[in-house]
């Protein structure tokens, strides 16, 4: 059993770091709660820059090369900021046998970034995805945390102008 | 509790809903969500009101015909409340007229036809409640019989006699190998340890199958009580579902279905006054498909990077923290309370020689009807495709369905007579898989298929050991050549040679299946292959 040790003060005093700490109490500072945690942070800023993982090193008392192994293992997790929006592509079978690919492509030639960027004015982050569940409605783009199905390319860049 | 008090119980909640003449229903599962369910629900209920208190109006879970969503049906209590219409495509503009016709003839220009096949076809045993109760009400669960199988596990049978109905029920595992699962029950129950645990694998990493995540938004408590149950059976007194993160509703209504359940006594300490105790908790999964795979899904649990370890050790003997653990997949703990409350023969009745029960299929890419279904396991690939599913669309001719995902492979025309179990799709050089199948029509090409789950195994491999993890990118890059026309036949012949190294030095299934889609596609359709040849 291990002492209890001094926590680390928050990195700012940002709100946010709260409901991550909150996390950590949940699971007993426990250095299972590790994913839980990157969810948590992720969940709160939008990505996992290198203070964050340097504080939930710290916190769940795990040295920081394990916690940037379990980091970068995830596909979930970013180390990167998002823009303000985010259009993630489902390039599961279903999707791709409806043509994501080509949806992927469009995306790329109109806003000139590739799977995994941000445009340069920070508005929209293209993402792809392995199936989020909704098959039937292939292929499914998830645009801001909501699904929409059975687009088509034009449809979909209609639907992106829109966003501010 | 026993057995006479949940059945008053269950009377009470049924009794809420008594004087109920008819229910419309709206699908809330993830799909018709995306499809824009939430505002048919509501114009539902703000047109009904409290005009008309015989008829209510709830949330269920998936119908089945995803593709056609948002789908409302309506059911009479004359008909024991059993649904006697389906409506598809329902925007909010027709609750009106849905209303309007509740007490007349049904609106012709939204009905689905339930005497189609894709309705008529179809056993219900995991999916029973699927589009029937509201996955979020526990009363409701508990009306329709929930928790009886668990309560009588407890209050009548003793562990063995869990442990026995499951066997002689014969039910394999649904989240791809099918394995028996009363004899992997059996093994956990047989190890002398203080702590063992119940894992639920909800990771439901193939692309393509969205079964999983339809039982859990449509019937959580199920799936607890199934948990419940096994943990009772092989001595255990913590769970974990372990969900994908992609899942957010599965994830809520599972939350909902476990603090109610825990409220109601159903979960925590001393459940039905006996002795058992079982603390449930999720996990949530980030993004990696390789974490479905049992050994890297415990190794994430306990909080590490999701990369397998050789077994033995089995997690029956070491498991989650070195203690015996028993993991199964959704769809195989959600046959788990019908197998207690009818009996491990009455299951063991439906189905294959080897293969019991029904299977729940999602259908999927160029097929007219996509969506779930469940089906006695034996069907014809035939029946589910051309009948069920309605063929394909647009007049095209059917090519090739692709079954079991990453690991499995592709049928052709010639074999659609094959019916439907682990065994017999094994001979074709495929699998069941956890049971999505993607539908392609003569206008997709194999090699760009293979060339599509090369590139998944690629980027999805966890990078522990080589054969994986060069040898699926070497047959990447061939793949991607091939599929440019720009690959020799000697190439062509290092593919195959490089599909039979990777699959017998890989350390876990990835890599070890991760040849399956190339090998089974160049069975059947080499001359596309040949086709393809830069020096043909
Ligand atoms: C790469 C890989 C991915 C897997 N993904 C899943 C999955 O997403 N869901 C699942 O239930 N089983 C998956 N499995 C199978 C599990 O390892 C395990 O056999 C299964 O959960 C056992 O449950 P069952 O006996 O009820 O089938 C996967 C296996 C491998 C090798
Ligand atoms: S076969 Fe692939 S996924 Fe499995 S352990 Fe090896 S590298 Fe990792
Ligand atoms: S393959 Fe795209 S949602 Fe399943
Ligand atoms: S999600 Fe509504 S029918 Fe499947």
């Amino acid at each position: 059993m291990s002492l209890q040790q001094a926590k680390p003060p928050l990195p700012s005093d940002d709100k946010r770091w709260k409901l991550v700490n909150a996390t950590m109490r949940r699971n007993g500072y426990a250095d299972h709660a590790l994913i839980e945690t990157l969810h948590s942070v992720q969940d709160a800023f939008g990505f996992l820059d290198e203070g964050s993982l340097r504080f939930v090193a710290a916190s769940l008392d795990l040295p920081l090369s394990k916690v940037f192994g379990v980091a970068t293992f995830y596909h979930l997790f970013t180390l990167k900021p998002k823009g303000r929006h985010a259009c993630v592509v489902c390039t599961g079978t279903a999707c791709y046998i409806k043509g994501a690919g080509g949806l992927v492509e469009r995306l790329q030639e109109r806003y000139d970034i590739n799977p995994g960027e941000t445009t340069e004015d920070d508005r929209l982050s293209l993402l792809t995805a392995r199936c989020v569940g909704a098959c039937g409605l292939a292929p499914a783009i998830v645009i801001d945390g909501d699904v929409l199905g059975k687009l088509d390319s034009e449809s979909l860049i209609a639907k992106l102008e829109e966003l501010t | 509790m026993n057995l006479d008090d949940l059945a008053d119980l269950a009377e009470q909640y049924r009794a809420i809903d008594a004087n109920v003449e008819r229910e419309v229903r709206v699908c809330m599962a993830a799909s018709c969500q995306s499809s824009g369910a939430a505002p048919v629900l509501d114009a539902l209920v703000a047109g009904l009101g409290e005009s008309q208190p015989a008829c209510k109006v709830k949330g269920v879970g998936c119908m089945g015909l995803c593709s056609a969503g948002p789908l409302v049906s309506i059911a009479h209590r004359d008909g024991s409340l059993e649904e006697s219409t389906i409506y598809r495509d329902v925007t909010a503009d027709d609750a009106a007229d849905i209303i309007a016709s509740l007490d007349g003839p049904p609106v012709e220009r939204l009905r689905c036809p339930t005497d189609q096949p894709f309705f008529a076809r179809q056993q219900k045993i995991v999916l029973e409640n699927a589009g029937i109760i509201d996955p979020d009400s526990f009363k409701g669960y508990v009306a329709v019989g929930g928790y009886s199988a668990l309560i009588r596990a407890l209050s009548e049978m003793t562990p063995a006699d869990v442990l026995r109905e499951v066997t002689d029920s014969g039910l394999r595992g649904r989240g791809g190998g099918g394995y028996p699962t009363g004899l992997k029950w059996s093994t956990v129950a047989k190890m002398p340890a203080t702590q063992k645990y119940v894992i639920c694998n909800a990771d439901e990493g193939d692309p393509g199958a969205f079964m999983d995540r339809a039982i859990l938004e449509s019937d959580p408590h199920r799936v607890i009580e199934g948990m419940a149950i096994a943990a009772y059976a092989i001595g255990a007194n913590k769970a974990y579902v372990y969900v994908r993160a992609e899942y957010p509703l599965a994830v809520e209504r599972l939350q909902t279905a476990i603090r109610k359940a825990k409220r109601s006594g159903f979960l925590g300490n001393k459940i039905g006054d006996t002795q058992f105790s079982l603390e449930v908790e999720i996990r949530l999964g980030a993004g990696a498909f390789v974490c479905g795979e049992e050994t890297a899904l415990m190794a994430s649990i306990e909080g590490l990077r999701g990369q397998p370890r050789p077994r033995p050790p089995y997690p029956a003997e070491s498991g989650l923290w070195g203690y015996p653990t028993l993991i199964n997949n959704v769809e195989t703990f959600a046959n788990i309370a019908p197998i207690v409350r009818e009996g491990g023969e009455w299951f063991a009745s439906i189905g294959t020689e080897r293969s019991k029960g029904t299977k729940v299929f999602a259908l999927a890419g160029t097929i007219t009807n996509t969506g779930l279904i469940e089906v006695p396991m034996g069907t014809s690939l035939r029946d589910i495709i051309e009948v069920i599913g309605g063929g394909i669309p647009g007049g095209k001719a059917f090519k090739a369905v692709q079954t079991g995902g990453p690991s499995g492979g592709c049928i052709p025309a010639q074999h659609l007579d094959i019916a439907v179990d682990y065994d017999s799709l094994k001979t074709l050089g495929t699998m069941m898989g956890s049971g999505g199948m993607i539908v392609m029509d003569e206008t997709s090409s194999m090699v760009d298929v293979a060339r599509y789950f090369m590139e998944f195994c690629m980027t999805e491999s966890c990078g522990k050991c080589v054969p994986c993890r060069t040898g699926t990118q070497q047959m990447h890059s061939i793949l991607d050549r091939l599929a440019k026309s720009q690959a020799s036949r000697a190439e062509l012949a290092l593919l195959e040679e490089l599909c039979e190294v990777v699959q017998a030095t890989s350390l876990c299934g990835l890599g070890q299946t991760a040849p399956n889609p190339v090998l089974s596609t160049m069975r059947y359709f080499r001359d596309e292959y040949e086709a393809k040849l830069g020096d043909a």
